[in-house]
């Protein structure tokens, strides 16, 4: 067990466990954890990816996953809204609730999980729509048709993803039209617009400009006063600015989870220690 | 040596000149192609001088200039450039038995363009040239003289023509709703009388209602051809006694005259606004003298009519089946073999098509269809013989494979990440593809289409079998319900080239007609394609947006 950082003065009482490690999984209330994973693994065929992973995701924060090029991140991330039941031949293993839910039950409908688990992906991709199509994309999945009722939709998921005073006056012009972190931000708010509790981000940084990418992280600050938020990222820097709690993977395996700022300054295990200080990834 | 050869070798420089050239020939082909049929196919419309040959004999030949060539076998040491002929279209079938003739220029004695020459174009025999004596009302004589006479042809020509769109309006339009009532009404009588063999009882009101409406459907026949008799008297009212250049003389009822022209009183701009005319005619009008003379419209109107229903059938069945195959079957074996199949489909002689279609689509559906709906017809067949759905559907299935392959590849050109975002939002993957996928896919399915509609416009084997003839006494749509025919015999620009180049009894009459017919061909298939061209660049720019 863990105190939580300073930030957020009582909230986190979070479990970390290690997939080496036999101690029990956490205590910790479900009002406070919305996703839990326990003994998560996952095959691509016959190449498993991901060992025994356990982690409780904290309500209301922002989690950071960190490792080297194909330690099973962005995997792990993709589990989360059953993205990879689309690859052909993957197959996981172990439980995945949200809010208690097991996401893998036979009563689990991927579509309307995936609304409950929003996803901004490491490379900006805007429909060929115009802006305003682009964020009225989901609501209107959902069956939403009242013009006025998506304007109010589009302007809020907009300005929630800081775009609207960029984006007011041209909001039925091509999305493609837009600046790539622009791009991104139009993707935020186009997740946002169907009203998700958790947003996935995978490495939604990792082609854009430090400006942009400080703007993204300012509105993760925002954000996650009303969602759960997990992210994928390379950046280290990137994980101990923006982050609540960090875990580190390598070679498929979780390595440690716990409060960002443990991860960075006193980190239990060896490995975690040497990546974070540069000897390596 | 051997060095300087390896480096020319290696310099690659003999190769960009092997594929400089080859691209060159290729464009030089392109170009002569175009230009022969285009200089051939755009000289039909002038309308030359009439030219007056005295020979040495005495006799003359008069017509109009329609080539010159050495005379095989001329060039001897005596002459050693070789003698000359010229050809002249003399016209004047019905005196001569023949169109054209070969002038040698030795025989020439003098040559002169007489000003009062007439050219006569007739409803029958081909062109008549010569000079008008004399006009006749009846047996009594109405004026006389080749001027006079010139003057008073033009306003009688004028009136017998629209007496003749008078004439052609009412057998076609007026008794053709007439006869198409009258079949109806026996038809539904047949149809009654069908039901009672079956041992139903004879519903004796709608057979009289049926009855009345034939006797008054033919009063109204009889009505029409006493009308039709009438401006047939009108019609031949007027006769015109022309003589020929040798002085013969021959007497043409005015209503056999198309138009009347004298070329060489005519100046440039005349002809000019002579020539735009005949383009016109040719496109707007039906053709005369088994398809020698006259006008293309029904084969234009087939052609597109064709294409067009075509289109309409083989995007949705191509579209379907290639989104079935790359997005919802397993890839393996099985989608791997229809797909070669798929491929290998585009690579069947198209007569097989034809052949196909005719068993198929002709015999099998075709002949369910009547035995189906419309029995009391048999056993003259409705959709049981050919038609231009049939042939449209026999085209489509020719030109599947192209809209499969192309669909295909730009579905699978569709980023993966616009899928990914698309289920990211909650979208089922039936949402996905209708929403995102399948409109980032139309600029390709558009690609497929051009390339099916080129290759549709332009293949006539599968079409002689499932219903193409050389002459449609109606055109597949017209204002008698249901308003288009699906079932009905159609003409095509590549048939009618076919049929005017091979089948024509008149050789030479026919070899302008072909050229032209190859140029409108040619235009029709190239407006086609830019205007699929042009959606799919505005599709293109809309799914594209502003990137570049």
């Amino acid at each position: 067990m863990h105190t939580s950082p300073d930030s957020t003065p009582g909230l986190p009482r979070l479990a970390v466990t290690r997939s080496d490690d036999p101690s029990p999984a956490s205590t910790v209330k479900d009002l406070e954890t919305t996703i839990t994973l326990s003994d998560v693994n996952f095959f691509y065929g016959d190449a498993q990816a991901l060992f025994n992973v356990n982690i409780e995701v904290p309500r209301k924060q922002v989690t950071a996953f960190i490792g080297p090029s194909g330690c099973g991140k962005s995997t792990l991330l993709r589990c989360l809204n059953r993205l990879n039941d689309l690859i052909e031949g993957a197959r996981i293993e172990g439980t995945i609730l949200l809010d208690g839910m097991d996401i893998y039950g036979p009563q689990v409908d991927a579509t309307d999980l995936r609304r409950r688990v929003g996803m901004v992906f490491q490379k900006s991709n805007p429909f060929p729509k115009p802006i305003y199509d682009n964020v009225a994309y989901g609501p209107r999945l959902q069956g939403i048709r009242n013009r006025a009722a998506l304007d109010a939709i589009v302007e809020e998921s907009l300005n929630d993803a800081g775009l609207w005073e960029e984006a007011k006056d041209r909001l039925h012009q091509s999305a493609l039209g837009l600046s790539g972190g622009q791009q991104q931000r139009l993707c935020i708010a186009r997740a946002l617009a169907v009203k998700p509790d958790v947003l996935l981000m995978d490495e939604p940084c990792s082609a854009l400009d430090p400006i942009a990418t400080a703007k993204i992280e300012e509105l993760l600050f925002t954000l996650k006063k009303e969602l759960t938020i997990v992210i994928v990222t390379h950046n280290m820097q990137q994980a101990a600015r923006v982050s609540d709690h960090t875990g580190f993977f390598l070679m498929g395996e979780l390595v440690e989870f716990s409060d960002t700022k443990t991860i960075f300054t006193t980190p239990r295990d060896r490995r975690t220690e040497d990546y974070v200080t540069g000897r390596f990834g | 040596m051997r060095t300087w050869l390896k480096k020319i070798l290696a310099s690659g420089d003999l190769f960009v000149w092997a594929s400089g050239a080859g691209l060159a020939m290729a464009l030089m082909m392109v170009v002569g192609l175009l230009l022969l049929i285009t200089v051939n196919g755009m000289g039909f419309f002038w309308t030359g001088d009439i030219v007056d040959l005295t020979l040495m004999d005495g006799t003359h030949v008069m017509g109009q200039l329609a080539g010159r060539e050495i005379i095989p076998n001329s060039v001897t040491p005596d002459a050693p450039k070789g003698k000359g002929r010229i050809r002249v279209k003399i016209g004047n079938r019905d005196l001569y038995g023949l169109d054209f003739k070969w002038v040698d220029e030795d025989t020439i004695a003098a040559q002169a363009f007489p000003p009062n020459a007439v050219l006569l174009e007739r409803r029958e025999w081909g062109n008549f040239y010569g000079w008008i004596k004399a006009i006749h009302k009846g047996e009594t004589p109405h004026t006389e003289g080749s001027d006079i006479g010139w003057h008073a042809l033009l306003p009688l020509v004028d009136q017998a023509n629209a007496v003749h769109a008078r004439i052609d309006r009412i057998e076609r339009v007026e008794i053709g709703a007439i006869n198409a009532e009258i079949e109806q009404a026996r038809l539904q009588i047949r149809a009654l009388e069908m039901n009672t063999a079956k041992g139903q009882a004879l519903h004796a009101p709608s057979m009289d209602r049926m009855q009345a409406a034939i006797a008054a459907a033919e009063a109204r026949y009889r009505e029409k051809t006493d009308q039709l008799d009438k401006l047939n008297a009108q019609f031949n009212e007027y006769a015109v006694v022309m003589v020929d250049a040798n002085g013969q003389e021959k007497q043409l009822p005015v209503g056999y005259i198309v138009r009347a022209l004298r070329p060489n009183a005519m100046g440039t701009p005349a002809k000019t606004w002579m020539y735009i005319t005949n383009v016109w005619r040719v496109l707007a009008d039906e053709p005369r003298e088994a398809n020698t003379e006259g006008g293309i419209f029904p084969a234009i109107f087939g052609t597109v009519m064709i294409v067009l229903i075509m289109s309409a059938a083989v995007v949705p069945f191509g579209v379907l089946a290639a989104l079935y195959l790359r997005e919802y079957a397993t890839q393996g074996t099985v989608v791997r073999l229809v797909r070669i199949a798929v491929n290998n489909l585009a690579g069947v002689p198209s007569i097989v098509f034809g052949v196909f279609g005719l068993g198929f689509f002709v015999y099998a559906i075709g002949g369910t269809i009547d035995t189906l709906f419309f029995p009391e017809a048999l056993p003259s067949p409705t959709f049981g013989t050919g038609g231009i759905l049939w042939a449209s559907l026999t085209l489509a299935l020719l030109t599947v494979p192209v809209v499969i392959v192309a669909t295909e590849e730009g579905l699978a050109a569709v980023p993966r990440d616009y899928r990914e975002a698309s289920l990211g939002l909650g979208a089922t993957k039936f949402e996905t593809i209708w929403r995102v996928v399948l409109p980032s896919a139309v600029p390709a399915i558009l690609t497929g289409l051009i390339l099916a509609m080129a290759r549709a416009a332009g293949e006539v084997a599968p079409l002689m079998l499932t219903g193409v003839v050389k002459l449609a006494p109606t055109l597949p749509m017209d204002t008698t319900w249901p308003f288009f025919h699906f079932d009905r015999k159609f003409m095509h620009l590549g048939f009618h080239i076919y049929d005017v180049g091979f089948q024509s009894p008149n050789v030479e009459a026919a070899k302008p007609m072909v050229y032209v017919t190859t140029l409108v061909l040619i235009l029709v298939v190239v407006l086609l394609n830019v205007s699929a061209i042009t959606l799919r660049n505005r599709l293109r720019r809309k799914y594209a947006g502003a990137a570049v």
